[in-house]
């Protein structure tokens, strides 16, 4: 068996994960201010993903971690070349993960007001970031001989990446309206509705842009037309499910996709991991992985633990299936900033 | 600065600052979830109210320990790509390992622990802390399998052709002796931690409770505070004998396996027979022999330390760096002589403030089982004060134990395993990435200061949750059926909900 071949399918697969499910994630963070037009409908909004955004932010450090275990001249090589965006990314991860605990937990407006900009901040960066990263990666990086990244940070900015950041957002944006639309009940979700369709045509134009140029100019491969195919089919029909308020049939093909973008990315570089523009410097799923054993090993316990993780996350969307709306926000539950005077110090 | 220094001090700043919220987290949700069995089976809502106030306080810590966790996952690519790629066929399956068999679980079953009071049974939902409890210790055990794997390889070869290391056994790897050392140790450290949080801030909040003085503060301190404390006293006795029994087989496995590092723990400059332990020593430990007087020292102690007994004999730097200076080379690439041993001081004074500060916790367990036997509680203002005071010393002794383990392993990132397999061992320099310092710079100044916010908002968070205290009132939410109402309400499907951001 092809190992290497098998844990590349693998790591697309985490992150066909993360990019689905953070995804609506990060959408719902950045229409924010666009769908929430008071504290109240904020609240709605950031309690539809409030059970589970941490467990889809975890698709992401499984695929790091995949990454670093199957292919470690990858994760070395990228990690290290594309040192600043990742810093921002991580700043971006760090605080959303405060904004969404610690929003609540003190019932003063200024403190909750910025720790929903936080939160607007943190979902835009990495979704316009890993688009940028992505396109590199599908475009090509300057490595030399030792596989170690020499193009500098202003090299990842070229048109085709910063096209790719656009994509990424747009489609984060695309799916969190319709995710909204389909979580959410009364005013907002007519008003998600309607912007997702618009959210839609434009996703459909943008990313159909940036695929066809990535097809044209840097795709290794000819089958990754079909996802580019399927991707256009799936864009169109979110147009017209959603305009039928057909929110389920939305959301699924809004999901299919961001699984055919992923798809895309992996198969325009396959073979390689990270194509260099002098190819015979490029890493690919060979020169890059782990031993057959390593790889063995870890075989068997994606496939023992993968399936187990999607039930049990499936499990929880099922839990909290209910529509939320404004009607179902209780009154904020934090405490005051300045606890009340009645309670004295222990003195003698 | 070169890169090298700037990123193993952000290592160090980010790593420590990981690790002052994971021991919290790791002993707390075990602490909580017991309150909460003890909640399900008895319906005493004392253990409702201790379970919802200490809930709490686990969520605002867990949150930092998962958001400093991330940097974690991809700092050792980022700044250190030499050490990845070298370490990687091996080291990279027990991280992975850690993401998809406990970091899932945990975000995702604390989701439903957090949003679920009101959506799942009771029992149900008794059982997603408990996932979170077995997830967290389960990613330490993962972890510090990576962990154990670097002060101690064992399991794999070097490739010669690639120059990296190779894994030939998992088996070996989760069986690792250095791993099944620092485990117990590890997690009964974060057990001392958390019984230490529960029983120091439960003592505090009996005695004013007790000084308030009305007949419902007494009560609440009888029936909630002393029961908290009592809790976490015996949690923190418990976790003592523990730390000190793991703690003690650790130094024995470090004396076979990392002999440098137990030398300078003793700043043990040269070989002894029935090294004593010392207390306290003066003159310049900082990589010099040569000045070192002991002014306070207990004879035989690290001889027994080592090995069981009071008269072996001990290797001293100066023997232990003509050892290595053979076997692995006078000089480095630059030409530049190598030092084999670490930092001496910060070794030495590390593991003593490591143990040192266990004495907070022994001295709070003491006395609030004392003043707490027989049924009484207790307004002592100074139990009051021992419970706070004992508060950060069991953090403290974590962060000091993990700079002794870690400085003590320098300069090796790899330490070579005198016993076992040949040619795997990488020194810390040469694992550094070969980027600009400029780069790391720029990181470590912005982790330094949004950490340094991120503290006073975390520190902040958890003083005025804890002056807030338990609630004074708490229902039963739970319904009968997944999804449904709670018992007893009307089956009205538009209730707001029982939590929400
Ligand atoms: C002995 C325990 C231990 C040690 C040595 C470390 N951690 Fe940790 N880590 C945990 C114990 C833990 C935990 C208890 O599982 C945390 C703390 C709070 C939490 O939410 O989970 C956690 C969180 C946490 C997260 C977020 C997980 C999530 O989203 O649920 C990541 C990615 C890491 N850690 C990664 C690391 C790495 C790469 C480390 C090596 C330097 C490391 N941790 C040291
Ligand atoms: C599995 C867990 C861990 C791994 C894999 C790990 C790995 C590393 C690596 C790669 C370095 C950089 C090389 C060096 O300068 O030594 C390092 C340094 C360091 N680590 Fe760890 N570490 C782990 C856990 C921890 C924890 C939990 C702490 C403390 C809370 C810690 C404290 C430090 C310190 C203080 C340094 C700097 C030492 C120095 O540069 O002198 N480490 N560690
Ligand atoms: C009674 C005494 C103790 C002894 C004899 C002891 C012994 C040790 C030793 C020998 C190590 C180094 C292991 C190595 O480098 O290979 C260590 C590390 C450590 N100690 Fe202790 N210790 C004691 C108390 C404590 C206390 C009270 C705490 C915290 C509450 C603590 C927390 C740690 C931690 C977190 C580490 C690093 C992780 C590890 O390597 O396990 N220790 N200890």
């Amino acid at each position: 068996m092809d190992l290497p071949l098998i844990w590349f399918a693998l790591i697309a697969i985490l992150w066909i994960g993360y990019m689905v499910l953070e995804g609506f994630d990060f959408g719902v963070g950045m229409l924010l201010p666009i769908l929430g037009r008071n504290t109240k409908e904020r609240r709605v909004l950031i309690n539809t993903i409030g059970p589970v955004w941490d467990g889809n932010e975890v698709w992401l450090l499984t695929a790091g971690g995949a990454t670093f275990a199957a292919f470690p001249e990858w994760y070395a090589t990228l990690f290290s070349g594309f040192y600043l965006p990742l810093l921002l990314i991580l700043v971006a991860l760090i605080v959303r993960v405060c904004a969404f605990e610690y929003r609540g937990k003190i019932n003063d407006e200024r403190w909750a007001l910025w720790w929903e900009r936080t939160l607007i901040v943190s979902s835009w960066l990495p979704a316009v970031l890993w688009g940028v990263a992505f396109a590199n990666l599908v475009r090509g990086v300057e490595l030399n001989a030792d596989h170690q990244y020499t193009g500098g940070f202003f090299a990842l900015l070229s048109p085709f990446a910063l096209l790719g950041g656009v994509t990424t957002a747009l489609l984060c944006l695309m799916h969190g309206a319709v995710f909204v639309a389909l979580k959410t009940d009364g005013d907002i979700r007519t008003r998600a509705n309607k912007l997702a369709g618009k959210l839609a045509i434009a996703t459909t134009m943008v990313a159909g842009a940036w695929a066809l140029w990535a097809q044209l100019a840097y795709s290794r491969n000819t089958w990754t037309w079909a996802v580019v195919a399927i991707a256009a089919v799936s864009l169109l029909a979110v147009v017209f499910t959603n305009a039928n308020g057909r929110e389920g049939f939305a959301f699924t093909f809004s999901a299919v996709a961001i699984v055919a973008a992923v798809l895309l990315i992996f198969g325009s570089m396959y073979p390689n991991v990270m194509p260099a523009h002098d190819p015979a410097n490029s890493l690919n799923i060979y020169n890059a992985s782990s031993s057959d054993y390593t790889l063995t090993i870890m075989t068997w316990v994606a496939v023992a633990l993968v399936p187990v993780v999607l039930l049990y996350q499936s499990w929880t969307y099922w839990v909290f299936r209910k529509r939320l709306s404004t009607k179902h926000i209780p009154a904020p539950g934090g405490l005051s900033l300045k606890a009340p005077d009645s309670q004295p110090a222990v003195r003698d | 600065m070169d890169v090298l220094e700037l990123a193993r001090w952000q290592f160090a700043v980010t790593t420590v600052y990981h690790f002052i919220f994971v021991p919290l987290t790791i002993g707390l949700a075990p602490l909580v979830a017991v309150m909460q069995t003890m909640w399900v089976r008895t319906n005493n809502e004392k253990w409702l109210k201790l379970t919802k106030f200490f809930g709490k306080l686990l969520l605002i810590n867990f949150a930092l320990g998962v958001a400093t966790g991330i940097v974690q996952e991809f700092q050792f690519g980022m700044a250190w790509s030499e050490y990845s790629r070298y370490v990687g066929d091996v080291f990279g399956a027990p991280l992975a390992m850690e993401a998809l068999a406990a970091f899932f679980i945990e975000s995702t079953f604390l989701g439903l622990w957090i949003f679920g009071w009101d959506k799942l049974p009771k029992k149900l939902h008794l059982a997603m802390i408990w996932a979170v409890a077995v997830a967290v210790n389960l990613s330490a055990l993962f972890i510090l399998a990576a962990n154990s794997w670097m002060q101690h390889p064992v399991g794999a070869v070097i490739n010669e052709e690639t120059g990296r290391a190779e894994m030939t056994s998992i088996g070996e790897i989760l069986t690792n002796n250095t791993l099944w050392a620092a485990f117990p140790h590890t997690v009964t450290a974060a057990f001392l931690t958390a019984g230490t949080f529960v029983a120091g801030i439960c003592a505090w909040w009996m005695v004013k409770k007790v000084r308030a003085g009305t007949d419902k503060d007494r009560d609440t301190a009888r029936h909630v505070y002393r029961t908290g404390l009592r809790f976490g006293c015996w949690v923190m006795l418990i976790a003592g004998v523990g730390v000190i029994l793991s703690g003690d087989f650790q130094a024995k496995l470090m004396f076979e396996q990392q002999p440098m590092k137990m030398a300078s723990a003793e700043a043990l400059c040269h070989t002894e027979k029935g090294a004593d332990f010392s207390i306290l020593t003066i003159g310049d430990l900082n990589n010099n022999c040569d000045n070192v007087t002991r002014v306070i020292s207990v004879p035989g102690v690290t001889s027994f330390l080592a090995d069981g007994t009071f008269d072996s004999e001990l290797k001293g730097v100066t023997e232990l760096q003509a050892e290595y200076e053979e076997k692995y080379g006078y000089t480095d690439e630059n030409g530049d002589p190598i030092d084999y041993s670490p930092n001496l001081a910060l070794t030495y004074w590390s593991f003593r403030l490591m143990i040192g500060f266990a004495a907070g916790s022994v001295l709070l367990a003491l006395m609030g089982l004392w003043l707490t036997r027989k049924n009484q509680v207790s307004d002592s203002k100074w139990l009051a004060r021992v419970g706070l005071i004992a508060l950060p010393t069991p953090f403290l002794a974590s962060s000091f134990g993990w700079i002794f383990t870690e400085v003590g392993r320098q300069p090796w990132v790899v330490v070579p395993n005198p016993t076992g397999i040949d040619g795997v061992w990488l020194l810390t320099m040469r694992g550094v990435s070969p980027i600009s310092p400029g780069l790391v710079l720029t990181s470590m100044i912005v982790f330094t200061l949004l950490y340094g916010v991120l503290a006073v908002v975390w520190y902040k968070l958890m003083h005025r949750y804890t002056v807030e205290g338990a609630p004074e009132e708490v229902h039963d939410e739970s319904p009968t059926r997944i999804g449904g109402r709670p018992v007893g309400s009307d089956s009205d499907d538009d209730a707001p909900l029982s939590f929400a951001y």
